[in-house]
């Protein structure tokens, strides 16, 4: 089968849609001409053209805005952020907006857009461009949320948001845009949103994990495995809705667990898988649920100090080792 | 102007002031809740702008709603029930008085972000270019929200992209209590519209008539592919911001002196001196205003209460 990269993935789920849909269209910094500053785009303005291929001015207050109003009245737009960083300038119009029109006018409003914003630490952009800010979107009610960790589920997930009648924040980290994996070719790949998928099988402790934590999860189950321990690893892949379905029937089966984010610890993803758990499987529960997440720092520029900070496979084996 | 279009926006606009009103007692009793922002002192601007709207234009509004849901033609009795929290209300009860809404008759909401709903006037007007309808959008704000970014961000990509767009300026002098010149650099907002390619244009916005001009050319203009217009209208609020206002930023006399010019009372001498009506028939219009009022009223308090399940629906499309 044919191995393709995150980033080819994510390509291609984009081109099959436009032309699957002349409603879809992409509108965005730097998606045109340039061709994405992350390449995803790259050739489609002349593809696609000018109308479908939309540059916008640095200004994401109206990025985000303008895609919902596009898609309130009928478009399918997937509005590029740079990075989530720059989302933050745009958190009123997706969260004040995008997520809330459908319920706060009973209904009679949709809104589907897709958000797409790579981010992500680990690659030396200081303080401000390194976020991971996953668990403050993944809060709110009327937003789905996903991020994908493997090609194979960037290509579905992504297919699936633009045909969501909902609006969906697709987050994809960075430094998986290399990242290979098994895509089909010549088939329709969806991936639904709101499933998460048990990723590797074991017996002895859960990780749960999902988007650049995924490999992290995996390198380590695979080093755990080559000392005895075999780890079951569940890839959330959506954020909103969580479906906690496989962590849970997981669990039950290994009574312990670790939640593996690049968000920071502090009321993160981790916190609420911890706490679902518990409050869903407490007779199962055998150990603590140990946490592997971004010490909590603002990202510092320098590599060493920088890649401190972030989670990697040592932690986690730590982390199991404890409770295993 | 044909006789019978200036009596029913004289009827428009007493059924605004006289729905209002009634809302305000509403609220006293405890049956309106959280905030309600009157419109009363600005009704020609909806009316007149929506008048000169073809079907298929668009309309999308601040939290000071109600004038424009009822200038679109949304049934009374809905919005009143909106108002009072109901099932029946435009918007299930969910939405309020901020949250006005008739997707039918293509009014887009109030928004109560300040600024929020401009970048969406943006992206409605882009999906009408992108499918060639040739229809336009009303997009109406205050004053106080031309120093939001928000503002600048929506009206430069609107002339980026020559959308067709009229972005209305409400110019009712005040933010909450700020007045304009101390809130913004440029006290004539038409100057910041030149800043994003557009001439602008500075209107009475208390006579129904001048309103109505100016919107259909500029609407006629937007439709015809020149791009985005602007239009700041000058207006004023009798009421506070919202119920509860003090009231210390501006004196009693500075009220009054806005009430000469009041639009109901412009388009009555209007009516009445120019054109061949007489007083009953004007009187004729307020009692029938008033029985569709009474009978929203009704209609809303007899509505029932979403139901408890109600909270769970329409958060997402597809659950």
């Amino acid at each position: 089968m044919a191995k393709i990269t995150m980033r080819q993935a994510i390509t291609d789920a984009l081109r099959e849609e436009m032309i699957r849909d002349d409603n879809v269209f992409i509108m965005g910094e730097e998606v045109g001409v340039w061709g994405g500053t992350y390449a995803v785009t790259r050739g489609f303005i002349d593809e696609f053209g000018e109308k479908r291929v939309r540059d916008t001015p640095i200004a994401e207050m109206v990025i985000g805005g303008a895609a919902a109003g596009a898609a309130m009245n009928g478009l399918r737009p997937v509005a590029e952020f740079m990075t989530i960083n720059f989302a933050f300038l745009a958190l009123d119009a997706i969260i004040n907006h995008a997520a809330k029109v459908h319920y706060m006018f009973g209904g009679h409003i949709k809104c589907p857009v897709v958000f797409r914003a790579p981010g992500g630490g680990g690659r030396q952009l200081g303080a401000t461009h390194s976020h991971t800010p996953d668990a403050i979107f993944a809060h709110f009610p009327g937003l789905k949320v996903v991020s994908p960790g493997t090609p194979y589920d960037a290509k579905g997930l992504l297919k699936s948001a633009i045909r969501s009648d909902d609006p969906v924040l697709f987050i994809e980290h960075a430094t998986l845009y290399q990242l290979r994996g098994e895509v089909p070719e010549g088939e329709e790949i969806i991936v639904p949103i709101g499933v998460s998928d048990v990723k590797r099988e074991g017996s002895d402790v859960t990780i749960v994990a999902y988007a650049q934590g995924l490999s992290v999860a995996m390198d380590a189950a695979n080093q755990l495995s080559n000392e005895g321990i075999e780890a079951e690893v569940v890839d959330l892949r959506s954020l909103r809705p969580l479906d906690m379905g496989p962590v849970l029937e997981s669990f039950r089966k290994t009574y312990k667990a670790v939640v593996v984010e690049e968000g920071y610890r502090s009321y993160g993803i981790g916190s609420e898988i911890a706490a679902r758990i518990q409050e869903e499987g407490f007779d199962y529960l055998d150990a603590p649920i140990k946490r592997v997440a971004q010490l909590e720092v603002p990202l510092p520029y320098s590599k060493d100090l920088e890649q401190a900070a972030l989670i990697n496979a040592p932690r986690v084996i730590e982390a199991v080792k404890e409770i295993v | 102007m044909d006789k019978s279009i200036l009596m029913d926006w004289y009827r428009q606009m007493v059924l605004i002031r006289r729905f209002e009103q009634r809302c305000a007692e509403l609220y006293q009793q405890g049956k309106i809740g959280g905030f309600l922002h009157l419109y009363i002192g600005q009704e020609a601007v909806a009316v007149g702008t929506i008048a000169a709207k073809a079907d298929g234009d668009h309309v999308i509004t601040a939290y000071r709603d109600h004038g424009h849901a009822l200038a679109v033609g949304s049934d009374t009795n809905f919005v009143m029930a909106e108002m009072l929290g109901k099932a029946t209300g435009v918007s299930k009860g969910k939405g309020g008085s901020m949250h006005l809404v008739d997707v039918e008759r293509h009014f887009w909401g109030g928004y109560a972000i300040v600024g929020g709903h401009l970048p969406l006037a943006t992206g409605i007007a882009l999906a009408e270019q992108y499918k060639e309808t040739g229809n336009a959008v009303l997009c109406y704000f205050g004053d106080g929200s031309t120093n939001i970014g928000y503002f600048h961000e929506a009206l430069n990509l609107a002339s980026v992209w020559n959308l067709p767009v009229v972005w209305i300026a409400e110019n009712n002098q005040y933010g909450m209590g700020t007045a304009v010149d101390r809130a913004s650099a440029v006290s004539e907002l038409i100057k910041k519209a030149s800043a994003y390619g557009m001439e602008g244009q500075r209107v009475n916005g208390m006579d129904v008539l001048e309103v109505y001009e100016s919107s259909k050319a500029a609407l006629d203009r937007a439709r015809s592919g020149q791009g985005p217009q602007f239009i700041e209208m000058m207006t004023y609020r009798y009421e506070g911001h919202s119920m509860g206002d003090p009231l210390r930023y501006r004196t009693k006399d500075e009220v009054e002196k806005w009430r000469e010019d009041d639009p109901i009372g412009v388009l009555e001498r209007h009516i009445l001196q120019d054109l061949d009506v007489d007083k009953d028939s004007l009187e004729t219009i307020d009692q029938e205003v008033e029985q569709q009022i009474e009978e929203a009223v009704i209609f809303a308090e007899e509505s029932p209460l979403p139901a408890a399940e109600e909270l769970f629906t329409d958060i997402y499309v597809e659950a």
